[in-house]
């Protein structure tokens, strides 16, 4: 009767958490807190399969915005942090958090504006661009995120001698979230967006936006790796973690990178010659 | 899963991947109202039962807690189980278990407050003919329990559908790693962001077609055994 | 443990019921002793109900003493009341007869038997796996009277079990009780039945407004009432 019910329920219970729980010391898993870049353009599907073949290690990722992925990683719950804002990585590195940080792959930044172009920044450069969007009070979608893009778009600004702080008005939205929600906000309001130009050009739902403008060197977006630091988190799985860093780096890995392309277009960059900085 | 095929073609083509999500999000939730269950009802029939100095103010609360926001649940239990949080010895963040343990604490209110609600009903009813059979406490809660059974299912199927609906606590316990923690409700927010909408609202419809097929299974079989024993 | 305790002689020493403003029960002494039935008649609402539940120990007094044999603790351990309306466990037949056996402290391996017998004994054997609630309202009230039975009582008070049953049905749960009086079971039954008091009682408490106004042997209180409400009473007037 009652007592019946109770044990089934807890079989059950009991059944399922065996069924799913990790495999304990045998587990040769490594989480990686990552961008919505890296993970929303479809770069991990394509990698980790690669790896895993090579070395057998599971690496599951868990895909933030580059401030939060940095912060997840500062509580210890991450082995490795894979991101692209190199002055927080760089101090992440600075206060103690992670061992070294590694230049691993590049793409750049594009600047994504309805066809109808209200601002008339098509083929401008960034700086001119981001300063007729503000002059013309043109809808903008900011990540407002503390993410890579965030802190990219804020320093671009900052160029275009804009003072984003004083001077936003109802024009420019923050919308606190990953880059396709941005994406898919900028397409509903048909406004302008800085996006990765990996997660560009694999976002479906374009609606009336493309490319405005693009090319510009200041749009550099440079991507870094950093081993959580074991020292201070005796949990991180250094051998496991180094062992995705190294790879990534090595020609094995940077053949991978370069050869994630959609629709025959290359997303990302290898560029790890640069020894860690 | 691969981006260019649409939810019916992924269910069609029996996608493993596809299957591997909806059979976690279905052990996730259930196994989270199975605990919560082990929880809920008999805390909720004991408030029933007793009477004591804030009695009141806790029936509120759990009332109250029946709402309680899924994101918020899902980062008190982020704190506790992170690395630097008071339990992150256990390793446990990021894992499906992590998930069954904030979907429980979100749906412990729901079925501790129904069952009071069905219980104090039953009890009112029952109460003379257990004080004359001198029933003790615990026997008193486990005859009201059983007895009330199919309508406290409601109260199970409540609990279930907050849990299958929620992404908030999953999210941020689980991660949504991809094969590992990623649900139903985490893979349409993602497909959302990457402006896959149609796959999103497929998956979306797949979540919702498993509710209801769910909820059939639990409405008929009540119906069934309530005509073998009621 | 069973043969040690006794819940009788049942004293009411001074007992009064309040409710508020409203007198239930009326500075009632009697002691209640092994014997033949005794049956409770009065008009609706003289307190019937309420005394039957201060007896079985679910309402407690608010003056006066209840003991039962010499206790003044209530755990009903040898008594057993039967309400009008018994509620029926959402099991079957069989299982509310085992679950009272439980209560009562049976071992596990003698329930089978009992059980057995018990529903042998108030006529449901047929019906041992027939779901409770579906049983008629005469079966329901024979179950009640299993399980009340169950508890291998020394006192069982009945608030008139058969109110709202015909003729046949009130037969069985008649034939019950009086199987149970010459099994030595003290009946204290509430009833407003006077050819049911002329088939069951052994001696009349009759009581108007919450007092015991008369307590007779039955031939004694149906030919000659000592109080005026009483002969109207058995007149078959309205005693208010």
């Amino acid at each position: 009767m009652a007592c019946r019910l109770t044990s089934l329920a807890s079989a059950l219970v009991f059944g399922i958490l065996a069924g799913l729980a990790p495999a304990g010391a045998q587990d040769r898993s490594i989480v990686v807190a990552s961008t919505t870049s890296t993970q929303d353009s479809g770069l991990f599907g394509h990698l980790l399969p690669l790896f895993k073949a090579r070395t057998g290690i599971e690496v599951k990722v868990i895909a933030q915005g580059t401030g939060q992925a940095l912060d997840t990683a500062r509580r210890g719950d991450a082995d490795v942090v894979f991101v692209h804002a190199k002055a927080q990585e760089e101090k992440f590195v600075a206060d103690g958090f992670g061992v070294k940080r590694f230049d691993v792959m590049y793409n750049d930044f594009v600047l994504i504006g309805p066809k109808s172009d209200p601002a008339g920044v098509r083929g401008k450069d960034i700086e001119t661009a981001l300063k007729a969007i503000q002059a013309k009070a043109a809808p903008f979608v900011s990540r407002g995120d503390k993410s890579g893009t965030h802190s990219a778009e804020l320093a671009l600004w900052k160029l275009a001698g804009v003072d984003i702080a004083a001077t936003k008005g109802p024009w420019y939205r923050e919308i606190g979230q990953g880059m396709g929600p941005a994406l898919n906000t900028a397409a509903a309001m048909n406004g302008y967006v800085l996006a990765d130009r990996g997660t560009w050009i694999s976002f479906k739902n374009r609606g009336e936006l493309e490319i405005a403008v693009e090319g510009d060197n200041r749009l550099f977006n440079q991507y870094g790796l950093i081993l959580v630091n074991p020292a201070k988190f005796p949990s991180v799985k250094k051998e496991l973690g180094q062992t995705f860093i190294d790879w990534l780096v090595s020609t094995e890995g940077r053949a991978a990178i370069a050869g994630y392309k959609i629709a025959g277009q290359q997303l990302f960059f290898p560029n790890a010659e640069k020894k860690g900085s | 899963m691969s981006d260019q095929l649409s939810a019916w073609q992924l269910i069609l083509t029996g996608d493993a991947a596809l299957f591997a999500i909806v059979w976690l999000s279905l052990a996730v939730s259930l196994s989270a109202v199975a605990l919560a269950a082990l929880i809920g009802m008999p805390l909720g029939a004991l408030v029933a039962l007793t009477r004591f100095p804030g009695r009141s103010v806790l029936v509120v609360l759990l009332n109250a807690m029946m709402g309680l926001p899924p994101v918020v649940v899902g980062l008190a239990v982020y704190l506790l189980l992170s690395r630097s949080g008071p339990l992150g010895s256990m390793g446990i963040l990021f894992t499906p278990t992590a998930m069954i343990i904030a979907q429980t604490i979100l749906i412990v209110p729901i079925i501790a407050a129904l069952t009071r609600q069905t219980i104090e009903d039953l009890w009112a009813e029952y109460r003379d003919e257990l004080t004359a059979m001198d029933v003790s406490q615990a026997g008193r809660i486990a005859t009201l329990l059983w007895d009330a059974r199919f309508s406290l299912l409601t109260a199970l199927l409540a609990g279930f559908g907050r849990a299958a609906a929620e992404v908030g606590a999953v999210m941020i316990v689980g991660g949504n790693i991809d094969g590992f923690t990623r649900t139903m409700t985490t893979a349409v927010a993602l497909e959302t962001s990457k402006g896959n909408l149609p796959l999103a609202m497929g998956l979306g419809l797949v979540l919702v077609a498993i509710v209801l097929a769910i909820n059939a299974a639990a409405w008929g079989t009540r119906v069934w055994s309530e005509r073998q024993a009621s | 443990m069973r043969a040690t305790v006794s819940d009788l002689p049942l004293v009411l020493d001074g007992v009064s019921l309040q409710a508020g403003a409203t007198t239930i029960l009326d500075r009632l002494s009697l002691s209640i002793t092994p014997g033949a039935p005794t049956l409770i008649v009065g008009p609706n609402g003289s307190g019937k109900t309420s005394l039957l539940r201060l007896l079985m120990g679910l309402t407690a007094p608010t003056a006066g003493r209840v003991s039962w044999g010499g206790r003044s603790e209530s755990k009903p351990v040898r008594r057993a009341i039967l309400f009008q309306r018994p509620v029926m466990l959402r099991r079957t037949a069989a299982a509310n007869v085992a679950y009272a056996l439980a209560q009562a402290g049976t071992p596990r391996s003698e329930r089978a038997v009992r059980v057995a017998a018990l529903l042998e004994r108030v006529g449901l054997f047929d019906l041992a796996q027939r779901p409770a609630r579906r049983l008629s309202g005469g079966e329901q009230q024979r179950l009640a009277l299993a399980r009340a039975l169950a508890r291998d009582p020394e006192i069982l008070l009945l608030d008139e079990p058969t109110a709202s049953l015909d003729p046949a049905a009130t037969r069985g749960v008649e034939e019950i009780v009086l199987m149970a009086a010459q099994s030595g079971i003290k009946i204290v039954m509430a009833s407003h039945d006077l050819g049911q008091v002329r088939r069951l009682a052994g001696e009349v408490m009759f009581m108007v407004r919450g007092c015991l106004r008369e307590r007779a042997p039955t031939a004694a209180f149906l030919d000659h009432p000592t109080t005026p409400e009483a002969a109207a009473f058995l007149r078959g007037d309205l005693v208010i």
